[in-house]
């Protein structure tokens, strides 16, 4: 398949408008070949795809069903303690063989014809493999050696596990570059996790307009009625819109302010702001300083397929599965700490109302997802405009009036996608 | 003395219109009426069976108190965006349990329908049990608990009417 633009059938149907990063085509979002290509080349392609908390496998057998892109993957503690991932489809036929969400095995075995894999993923066993009575049975040159599911390289963190594709990825930390690693140990700071379950929703948008959401202060500042009224992340507050070096990953920040220090000014552009507003319950919004950091509120977009959630207590994993041009699954794991009291379990669990798929904030977001999606179906063949903050053509903004951080990711994507 | 037997289908009958009566505030969007299905200290969660049957505590909506669930009213009326949509919950297999301290044990399923103003179909948007534990105000009963035990994990895009 050639989707160059350069191919005559792809004349002027994958050309990206203009000169600079302020205008995206809807094809970015909606064509098949566009996805199959970001399939191959960043998820299947030099990335670290997240796919558990070490806290899920904490015993050797342990395994979960996870993906890296849209593709099925098994995560498994072997016998040597260390984590291993490799793909959920047996080399024979084909089958996802690993049916369970999670569970603790000492093997698995293909329910189909009873091919086994060890905890490594390597093939250890087919049944009838020198056939019966002398007939039948495999080739003789058949080797098991040969038979296993693809393994991709592995590599954990504070208890974060990431899986690539690529057998010669740079270390983690070169990945994500000094600052958003700051970021990542900022939140995950060493102490030990404590699962404290899963939100799993579909949702029918690209996935990489859930990066942009999250690369976009300027929504957060209008969208989110709990954010502005209650400060958390409101236009004048102290904050920042990270990006690294290479513009894929980002940090979104905010301090908690006073919000009686908000400008008429700055109100008056807020419909969302809601003078006076008062919860009947005032403990969901509390604010519990305990990580080393200057920010109440951190968004940490990790390229491919990881949202790393510090939104004051309240903390979570989202991980990212494509599955096509048009929608997404996203799987949250909410966690906790290990010597959280009962009480700061529960105030992370009340706070939690703010995210997942029916949270104050996390509903708002999907609806929002949706209508893009929904726009560019309907109304097709347009593009974007992501403008903001002609200063910074990309990348790292101070102010969140900015679409610096979302011009950035888009740099670094038609790099790797040649578009 | 009564028929032990004629006081259970009592109380069965008064919790299948309790039921229909919360489902009818939930599918007229009356959410303030809602609220007051519950006790002073209830406790509602929406909560997926595979949290739940882990011993995982996370909800999709985690309210401990009226207030909490008055908050989560006030919000989705006043100050919450997403797209029009109409609802209808269904509720059956009723199982009911009184206890020796006046509170009631009770179980249901449910399904919620979800219609998009845009979208000819009305899917599915839960199937799930109602775990419940009612008490007495006055004559009244009311939920002190309601957990919401649903089974299809995956969430179509947004949930944003309780259950």
């Amino acid at each position: 398949m050639d989707i160059s633009p350069e191919h005559p059938r792809n004349a002027g149907r994958l050309l990206w408008p203009g000169d600079d990063l302020t205008r995206i085509p809807d094809w970015v979002y909606t064509d098949q070949e566009v996805y199959e290509r970001e399939v191959e080349r960043i998820f299947h392609g030099r990335t670290w795809n997240y796919v558990a908390l070490e806290a899920e496998l904490p015993n050797a057998g342990d395994f979960i069903r996870s993906n890296v892109g849209p593709t099925p993957v098994v995560v498994s503690r072997a016998k040597d303690g260390a984590v291993h991932v490799f793909e959920n489809r047996c080399t024979h036929r084909a089958a996802e063989f690993c049916r369970e969400l999670t569970g603790n095995v000492k093997e698995f075995v293909c329910p189909y014809h009873q091919w086994t894999y060890d905890l490594k993923g390597r093939l250890q066993g087919v049944p009838f493999r020198r056939g019966v009575a002398g007939a039948g049975g495999m080739p003789k040159e058949f080797t098991t050696a040969d038979h296993s599911p693809r393994q991709l390289a592995v590599t954990t963190h504070r208890g974060v596990v990431f899986a690539s594709y690529a057998p010669d990825m740079e270390p983690l930390a070169d990945y994500l570059g000094p600052e958003v690693m700051r970021e990542f140990e900022a939140t995950f700071d060493g102490r030990a996790l404590v699962i404290l379950g899963h939100y799993r929703h579909s949702l029918p948008g690209n996935w990489k307009l859930y990066h942009e959401n999250l690369k976009d202060p300027y929504h957060a500042t209008l969208l989110h009625t709990f954010l502005v009224t209650f400060g958390l992340l409101v236009a004048g507050n102290k904050s920042l819109m990270l990006a690294d070096a290479s513009g894929r990953h980002g940090v979104m920040c905010s301090a908690k302010s006073d919000v009686s220090k908000v400008t008429a000014e700055a109100k008056g552009e807020m419909r969302a702001f809601k003078e006076g507003m008062k919860l009947a319950d005032a403990r969901m919004m509390a604010f519990i300083d305990e990580f080393d950091s200057p920010w109440s509120v951190t968004m940490a977009t990790i390229w491919p397929n990881l949202i790393v959630q510090r939104e004051m207590n309240t903390l979570g994993i989202r991980q990212l599965v494509p599955t096509g041009p048009n929608e997404f699954i996203m799987k949250w794991t909410m966690f906790g700490f290990e010597g959280d009291s009962e009480e700061m379990t529960r105030h992370r669990l009340r706070q939690g109302n703010l995210m997942g798929p029916a949270g104050f904030l996390g509903l708002e977001d999907n609806e929002a997802i949706k209508f893009v999606q929904d726009g560019m179906l309907r109304v097709p063949g347009g593009e974007h405009l992501v403008a903001l903050d002609p200063a910074t053509p990309f990348g790292t903004s101070e102010t969140l009036i900015s679409e610096s951080a979302i011009r950035g990711m888009y740099r670094h994507w038609r790099e790797v996608m040649g578009l | 003395m009564t028929d032990p037997r004629l006081e259970a289908l009592l109380l069965r009958a008064e919790i299948e219109a309790f039921n229909a009566d919360y489902c009818a505030r939930l599918d007229r969007q009356d959410l303030n009426a809602w609220v007051q299905c519950f006790t002073e200290d209830a406790f509602y969660v929406v909560i997926s069976r595979e949290n739940f049957e882990r011993g995982q505590p996370v909800g999709l909506i985690y309210c401990e108190g009226r207030p909490m669930i008055q908050d989560r009213a006030f919000a989705l009326l006043n100050t919450a965006m997403f797209g029009p949509r109409y609802l209808r919950h269904m509720v059956s297999n009723l199982s009911v349990a009184a206890q020796p301290d006046g509170s009631v044990q009770a179980r249901a399923n449910f399904v919620v329908f979800e219609v998009l103003t845009d979208r000819p179909d009305a899917r599915l948007l839960q199937v799930g049990e109602y775990r419940d534990v009612f008490v007495r105000d006055g004559e009244a009963l009311k939920l002190r608990e309601r957990r919401c035990v649903y089974d299809n994990l995956l969430i179509p895009t947004a949930l944003c009417i309780p259950v």
